[in-house]
């Protein structure tokens, strides 16, 4: 059974129709990308399914259960995590506790716990924090604990809201060009972390790259949008020598073959 | 001169017009007819009784007679709050921050407005003038008080909000909250020090107290005299020049485009060759200018003032400005004559439908209840699009 | 060079015994100082500032502890009773500082902005003032036509209940009140929790009817105290007799309670404070300041953090109404005003938003210019009006200064100046907050410093 399944999605703005009936559908334990030129709708693809939009027509199936009318917070304590196209951390919260904000949804302290310090907030508190520690070495993020999350290297932030978004143990993670103003070895460094995640934590992923080589290279599943549509879909090999694909990309008119190595 | 006239759009020029005839006249259809309803309503209650045994004659009667001299005072307020309104609005819709300090600004107006015609009273020009320089010197005083709120607009922004600019949105607001505090207490300050007084008056020349008779009614033993002074009618035409002056500006202008291009986008408008800063600057010179000139305007409508008048008329005005959509130029209008038609149809008619328990004191919160549930419901506005939020 | 020197000097005092040489050596100075001339605001600025020489020094935490519950407890009451005019300042910078650290909840952890907070103020105080007063049996009267001999409805003693009973209604008035608002962006909260206070206050102002709650603009009074024992009265008197100078009447006594009071409520809002700020529940509030899409996309529930907040805030507001309510045994719409939100959120702000000693300075600061050198000025002008004295060059005589001039009602002059010049210059406040440090075991593994 899918993990993911959207029917016939509709989002629109005003007179514009960012995204356009799209029947999707990802399996547990992929790793999936979704591609397209700018302004194809794809971040809006993904705020739909977290929850900051609500579709204006269809429905989307998570785990076996419709997301209809939830709020964002309801669909990330449903198992969804996401990072950010441009890096939304806490900035002048520590590292370690950004992570931990990332648990909120799996602490159970209650505010009498909390203001007496019983037994189980102590508890409940260390164990999150040497979590929070384990998420960081996981994910490359070295000593750092203590410092606040603005005060990181790019890569570093990047590093941590992959970090914040896996502390929700999360079923499925949304990364939002995880990769953008990445150098090549930091790229390889990064998917290399992906599919660790996917091969050891069994989190299914679904990403918008730009990057051709990150989503060839990670992908086993290619979805292209593009005008808000979902116009191809299929493994890497299939989409590099997808005509429609090629137009979307290079304009009606290309032709295939001169063009395929640039895409790939 | 041919060619100056056929460059002026007078589509433009004509289109504010009719929608603010189109505003008045809704607004009064809708709460008269809610008003008379109420009253039929009320009219068999004790709420009847207790006014037929008071004044002899029924509450629908009443409400009736009254309504045309309530429709006029809210028409009146009403303008006063468009035009404050739309220094709120044009600020928000190019820097979408709430000026604070506007209320203050306004007051300024209103203070050397004031102090431009008691100096002038002081040498007894005031009494012995003409009815035409009667008029000259208010229009002196109008003008006066817009240059100095205009100035003190720019001079604030470029001081307080200026660098702020890239803050986050909280940041430039209490900033302008304490700007709007200590201006306060600057008038204040300033007044206390050269005239020794806390409140200023109004003086009284020209034939601006005087009444236009419009009919005369009797009810029960009282004859009862339909009339608009003539202050109301300065009021309202000086606004309704001011507010198709501003439209024209924005939409039918270069410098208009300037800053419609600015607000849908700072860096965009800057790549255009568009000075930002200067733009921002007239925005608030602009609004400033009309704050001031609403402010004489309030002066001699009310005619005392103190250095806390702006507060309350301010927080209307920006209510009026949420309430027809913050941003949008035609929507503070509707806001500012919906706002001050309601609140002068409740301040006329709360006290009498509810046998006094509650009346005219509730007047300043009842703008705060439709602030609220305006932003509850529709926090768009009335005629706001609905902007999504970037995620 | 000779900065070089001094550099090295504060160095070597910030280390080992020095700092507690200093914090005594300040303590004992301000307390010397006031003894010797209790009508000297100076004095009392030394005594008070010995405060900021405890909280900025390194010194062993026993240390500092004793030296505060020695201020706190013993010389400022003393003191105090000595000259009733410094109780009043230390009892209003704790009304304050417990005032402004219950805001800080709201607009330093959470992040909104409460142009409103004294609302909840009014809560509490009218709250006591209604059933701690005869006001009950004023219902049917309108103000000023009540018949003198009306019984009070509760004994005094019960506002200690009232105190508790205050944090549950104000929670709840909160949430009533951010229930429908809380959804809202943060600027548009701030107007219409503007908005509340005013409504709040209006309604104080118009509820006399058709049933008399409030007394209208006239306000409630005698509200009633809870009982002194003479016991407490006459144990001060042996205990402190000699020092104060005076016999110590009941009247004393109750200023002193309500300072304990204060204090004891300061108390537990920093301890609620601290136990939130690191908890689930602080975390959550701090996220939603910082970044209100990714807090909702990381599972906290925003309305409901947010109300959360709001209710907390909004609790220990109402204590302090209550307090106040007791202690002034008099309550007026006049003390709910706008102002006193906004000087409450100057405290907050010039402190540092988030930072619980930087609120407290705050809320010091904010009390101590608005009380002494606010109040001083006026008094130092109205002397000098009173003199022949003029101003050289431009040749004014300060008699012909306008009476209208009194410094002492210029606050909004100093909330504004402190508002404009905090967000311009230091936005974080005189003292930052900052992050608690934890110690983890990674760091130690890296060594990295």
């Amino acid at each position: 059974m899918a993990l993911l399944e959207t029917t016939n999605i509709v989002k629109r703005f005003g007179g514009l129709t960012a995204v356009n009936n799209i029947n999707f559908k990802l399996d547990p334990g992929r790793i999936v990308s979704i591609i397209g030129p700018n302004g194809a709708g794809k971040t809006t693809f993904f705020n739909t399914l977290t929850g900051i939009y609500h579709p204006d027509e269809g429905q989307i199936t998570f785990n076996g259960k419709s997301l209809h009318g939830l709020r964002p917070d309801q669909i990330a304590s449903r198992g969804i995590s996401r990072t950010f196209q441009n890096i939304r951390l806490f900035g002048s919260m520590s590292v370690i506790e950004n992570i931990m904000v990332g648990m909120h949804v799996h602490l159970k302290q209650s505010p009498l716990d909390t203001l007496f310090h019983l037994p189980f907030f102590k508890k409940e508190e260390k164990e999150s924090e040497h979590k929070a520690e384990e998420l960081m070495m996981y994910c490359g993020l070295k000593g750092v604990g203590n410092e606040l999350a603005k005060n990181l290297p790019y890569g570093g932030q990047r590093r941590l809201e992959i970090a914040r978004a896996l502390a929700a143990d999360p079923l499925m993670l949304l990364l939002d060009e995880p990769a953008a103003g990445m150098n090549p070895q930091e790229t390889e460094d990064i998917i290399r972390l992906f599919r660790r995640i996917r091969d050891e934590k069994g989190i299914t992923i679904l990403l918008i790259e730009h990057d051709m080589r990150v989503v060839m290279n990670i992908s086993e599943h290619i979805c292209v949008m593009d005008y808000g549509e979902k116009i191809a879909e299929g493994t890497p090999d299939e989409i590099r020598s997808n005509i429609r694909v090629i137009e979307a990309y290079l304009g009606r008119g290309a032709v295939a073959g001169q063009h395929e190595e640039k895409i790939a | 001169m041919k060619r100056f006239l056929k460059s002026i759009n007078v589509h433009e020029l004509l289109r504010p017009l009719g929608q603010l005839i189109f505003f008045s006249l809704g607004s009064t259809v809708v709460l008269s007819a809610i008003a008379l309803v109420l009253a039929l309503i009320l009219d068999r209650t004790v709420v009847g009784q207790t006014l037929f045994e008071r004044l002899n004659v029924s509450l629908y009667t009443y409400t009736l007679v009254n309504l045309p001299q309530v429709a006029i005072d809210g028409l009146t307020i009403g303008f006063v709050y468009a035009a404050i309104a739309l220094g709120y609005t044009m600020v928000y819709g190019v820097l979408e921050f709430i000026n604070f300090a506007h209320s203050e600004i306004f007051a300024v107006g209103a203070f050397v407005g004031v102090e431009i015609l008691i100096a002038l009273d002081k040498f007894g020009i005031l009494t012995g003038a003409s009815l035409v320089m009667a008029y000259v010197y208010l229009i002196l005083a109008i003008v006066g008080g817009m240059l100095a709120a205009g100035a003190l607009a720019v001079a604030v922004e470029r001081v307080a909000y200026r660098p702020l600019r890239h803050a986050s949105r909280l940041v430039p607001l209490i900033s302008a909250i304490g700007v709007s505090f200590l201006l306060q207490d600057v008038i204040r300050l300033v007044e206390s020090l050269t005239t020794g007084q806390f409140n200023r008056i109004f003086p009284t020349f020209g034939n601006f107290d005087r009444r236009v008779i419009l009919g005369k009614m009797t009810m029960g033993a009282t004859n009862i005299t339909l009339g608009v002074s003539y202050k109301s009618i300065i009021v309202i035409v000086s606004a309704v020049l001011m507010l198709v002056a501003l439209n024209y500006l924005v939409n039918a202008t270069k410098i208009g485009k300037a800053i419609r291009a600015v607000a849908q986008d700072h860096p965009t408008a800057s790549l255009m060759g568009i000075d930002v800063n200067r733009i921002i600057s007239l925005t608030f010179l602009v609004g400033g200018m009309l704050g001031g000139a609403a402010g004489v305007l309030y002066a001699l409508k009310f005619t005392r003032i103190d250095a806390f008048v702006g507060f309350f008329p301010g927080l209307k005005a920006f209510t009026a400005a949420v309430l027809g959509g913050i941003g949008n130029m035609t929507g503070a209008l509707l806001g500012g004559i919906v706002l001050g038609m309601l609140e002068t149809f409740a301040g006329s008619y709360m006290g009498v439908f509810t046998m006094g328990a509650a009346g005219t004191e509730y007047k300043d919160i009842f703008a705060f209840s439709i602030l609220i549930l305006v932003l509850i419901f529709r926090p768009q506005g009335l005629m706001g699009a609905n902007v999504a939020q970037k995620a | 060079m000779v900065p070089v020197i001094l550099k090295n000097v504060i160095k070597r005092l910030e280390q080992g015994v020095y700092p507690h040489i200093i914090i005594l050596v300040h303590m004992v100075l301000g307390t010397a100082l006031v003894y010797t001339s209790p009508r000297s605001n100076l004095a009392f600025l030394v005594l008070i500032t010995s405060f900021f020489t405890l909280y900025y020094f390194k010194a062993d935490r026993r240390f500092k502890l004793i030296v505060g519950v020695v201020l706190t407890l013993f010389i400022f009451p003393v003191v105090g009773v000595r000259n009733i005019f410094y109780l009043e300042v230390i009892f209003q910078i704790s009304v304050f500082a417990a005032l402004a650290l219950g805001l800080n909840i709201v607009v330093g952890f959470a992040g909104l902005l409460d142009l409103g907070y004294v609302a909840f103020y009014a809560v509490g105080a009218y709250l006591w003032a209604f059933f701690g007063s005869q006001q009950f049996y004023v219902l049917p009267f309108a103000p000023g036509t009540q018949p003198s001999n009306l019984p009070f409805l509760l004994p005094g003693d019960a506002f200690y209940l009232f105190m508790f009973a205050a944090i549950f209604v104000a929670a709840l008035t909160g949430i009533l009140l951010g229930t429908p608002v809380l959804r809202l962006r943060g600027d548009y909260l701030a107007i219409v929790t503007l908005g509340f206070g005013e409504v709040i206050r209006v309604l104080a102002n118009n509820l006399d009817k058709p049933l008399n709650f409030t007394n209208g603009p006239q306000g409630i009074t005698p509200i009633q105290r809870p009982t002194m024992p003479q016991s407490v009265v006459d144990g001060f008197n042996t205990l402190f007799g000699g020092v104060v100078g005076h016999e110590v009447t009941p009247a004393d006594m109750y200023n002193v309670m309500f300072y304990l009071l204060a204090l004891a409520v300061i108390i537990v809002i920093i301890f609620v404070t601290r136990r939130l700020d690191d908890s689930k529940i602080g975390r959550a509030w701090t996220a939603i300041r910082e970044d209100e899409t990714a807090a909702i996309a990381m599972g906290i529930p925003l309305v409901k953090m947010k109300l959360a907040a709001f209710a907390v805030g909004a609790s220990f507001a109402g204590v302090m109404g209550v307090l106040l309510a007791g202690s002034r045994t008099f309550i007026s719409p006049e003390s709910f005003s706008f102002m006193q939100s906004i000087g409450v959120l100057s405290m907050v702000i010039l402190g540092g938003s988030g930072s619980i000693p930087g609120v407290i300075l705050g809320a010091a600061t904010v009390t101590i210019l608005n009380l002494q050198v606010l109040q001083g000025l006026s008094l130092y002008l109205s002397q000098l009006r009173q003199s022949d004295a003029v101003i050289p060059i431009i040749n004014f005589a300060w008699a012909n200064l306008s009476t209208q001039l009194d410094p002492a009602k210029y606050q909004r002059l100093l909330f504004g100046l402190i508002l404009i010049l905090m967000m311009i210059f230091r936005p974080e406040g005189l003292i930052p907050s900052q992050r608690r440090k934890r110690e983890l075991a990674s760091d130690k593994v890296e060594g990295g410093e």
